[in-house]
């Protein structure tokens, strides 16, 4: 089991607001985690933290250590952009670009600078497939992005993250504005995924944090109240929150 | 508390097995008495009345199964409606038992008469107040209990090898007693397994507590304080 992310000691800011409080775990490659806990908890502002998406946020500060690979993230000489291609992320609302099928999956290969046309398709290719879409769209890769259905849409924005070949694949709630079909297709997508990435998940829905994660991590008033096996967490919880969060009698 | 009403539910379906328990126990006792008197009417309503005892059990079950569909219980939640039906299933059984030593009861009227063992309401009477501790501990969610209520059964097996003894006596004192011992040997056994049945109701507790599905002949000091 090898740890891909270590958070040590992690404490978030919004500018006086206290969002993470000491929050250290390990989070293993070629596993799914989720992240689960009330809205407010913490848990999206901490998966941001991963790929220090916060940084856009203004006031906003962290304290303690993220090593991705044993390095700091969070060090000042880190590139930012190239840490985004190593952590990719996929967002609650599919935001394919305004542009082809092909175009969108060729972004980001394009913008580190793959110009070839040949190699270009190979990527195009690799990466539907790997989004299970490509059998969908094979034919139409001239079509919008946006003119695909949601559940393509989203699994057409895993294939532009995959394009770039992250290490990590961070998704925040993947699946809240999709039907049943396309969720457990992104669910089914998931578990072909970890074999060659790591995956943390961010998810309101227990029961598909249940489904798909390995590991969960319950998340309440920006403490990490538990980290375990999801089989442990979901069957008997050691903390007592947490069994009345998942048992539905938090608040 | 969020979720009240299926708190409420999760209840309301404990209230019922205890419901089918206090059945099973009254059966229990019933088919004892009937044999001691030699109540063959009692005998009748025993078998009679295991059938509601089946009901009872298959209606409860499908609460289980409606609640697990319906609300989707997620830890402690799942596991009491888990136990409950396992619970169910073993009291079903001991419904059975009951329904048996009452169904040898009704035979042994064309038997000639044989003094059924002195064991038998001492045996029933400690099954039956095993039976109500387990499922009164299952609802105080007491494992602590639990351990203790389990480790009784070795009293009905010792009274249970007595009744053995008995019975095998009758046999080699008069072969022609035989068919008639051998019933009785069965009624021993039966009210014997009833002993067995709370045991697993207890480990139903203990899971329902802690989430570890364990055999109560483990280490647990109480229960082995208690042997």
């Amino acid at each position: 089991m090898t740890t891909r992310i270590s958070a040590q000691d992690v404490n978030f800011y919004y500018d006086k607001v206290h969002a993470l409080k000491g929050i250290s775990v390990d989070i293993n490659a070629n596993e799914i985690t989720a992240l689960i806990g009330p809205s407010g908890c913490g848990k999206s502002t901490f998966l941001r933290c991963l790929n220090r998406m916060n940084d856009v946020i203004p006031k906003t500060r962290l304290e303690g250590k993220i090593l991705l690979d044993g390095d700091d993230i969070y060090q000042p000489e880190i590139d930012v952009v190239a840490l985004r291609k190593k952590v990719g992320m996929v967002f609650q609302q599919p935001n394919p670009f305004p542009k082809s099928i092909f175009e969108n999956v060729a972004f980001g290969p394009r913008r580190l600078g793959e110009n070839d046309r040949a190699k270009l398709e190979g990527i195009v290719e690799k990466s539907l497939k790997a989004a299970a879409l490509w059998d969908e769209v094979k034919d139409q890769l001239g079509k919008s992005g946006l003119a695909i259905s949601g559940g393509q849409q989203q699994r057409l924005c895993i294939a532009r993250v995959l394009a770039v070949e992250p290490e990590v694949v961070l998704m925040d709630e993947p699946c809240s504005a999709l039907d049943p079909i396309a969720t457990l297709k992104i669910e089914e997508l998931m578990q072909d995924l970890k074999k060659n990435y790591t995956i943390v998940i961010v998810t309101h829905n227990m029961q598909q944090a249940a489904r798909v994660s390995d590991r969960t991590g319950f998340f309440l008033l920006g403490e990490l109240v538990e980290f375990g096996l999801t089989d442990d967490i979901f069957s008997r919880p050691r903390d007592r929150r947490t069994e009345d969060y998942i048992t539905g009698r938090f608040g | 508390m969020a979720r009240e009403s299926f708190a409420r539910q999760l209840r309301g379906l404990q209230d019922e097995v205890i419901v089918l328990g206090s059945m099973v126990e009254k059966a229990i006792a019933r088919s004892v008495e009937a044999l001691q008197k030699r109540d063959f009417e009692l005998a009748d309503l025993v078998v009679k009345n295991d059938e509601k005892i089946n009901q009872k059990r298959f209606q409860i079950e499908e609460e289980c199964v409606m609640l697990i569909t319906k609300q989707q219980p997620m830890a402690s939640d799942l596991r009491v409606i888990l136990s409950v039906l396992s619970v169910i299933t073993d009291l079903e059984r001991m419904g059975d038992y009951a329904s048996g030593i009452a169904e040898i009861t009704l035979i042994l009227q064309h038997d000639p008469p044989l003094e059924p063992p002195a064991e038998f309401p001492r045996m029933a009477e400690i099954g039956i107040q095993m039976l109500s501790d387990s499922l009164k501990a299952f609802v105080a969610r007491d494992a602590e209990a639990a351990y203790r209520i389990g480790v009784r059964d070795d009293e009905i097996d010792a009274l249970y090898h007595k009744v053995m003894q008995q019975c095998l006596a009758y046999i080699t004192e008069d072969p022609r007693t035989a068919a008639t011992a051998t019933r009785l040997i069965w009624v021993g056994h039966n009210l014997e397994r009833i002993g067995d049945r709370v045991t697993n109701i207890c480990e139903r507790v203990i899971f329902t507590v802690t989430g570890k599905m364990e055999e109560i002949w483990g280490t647990h000091p109480s229960a082995e304080a208690s042997r």
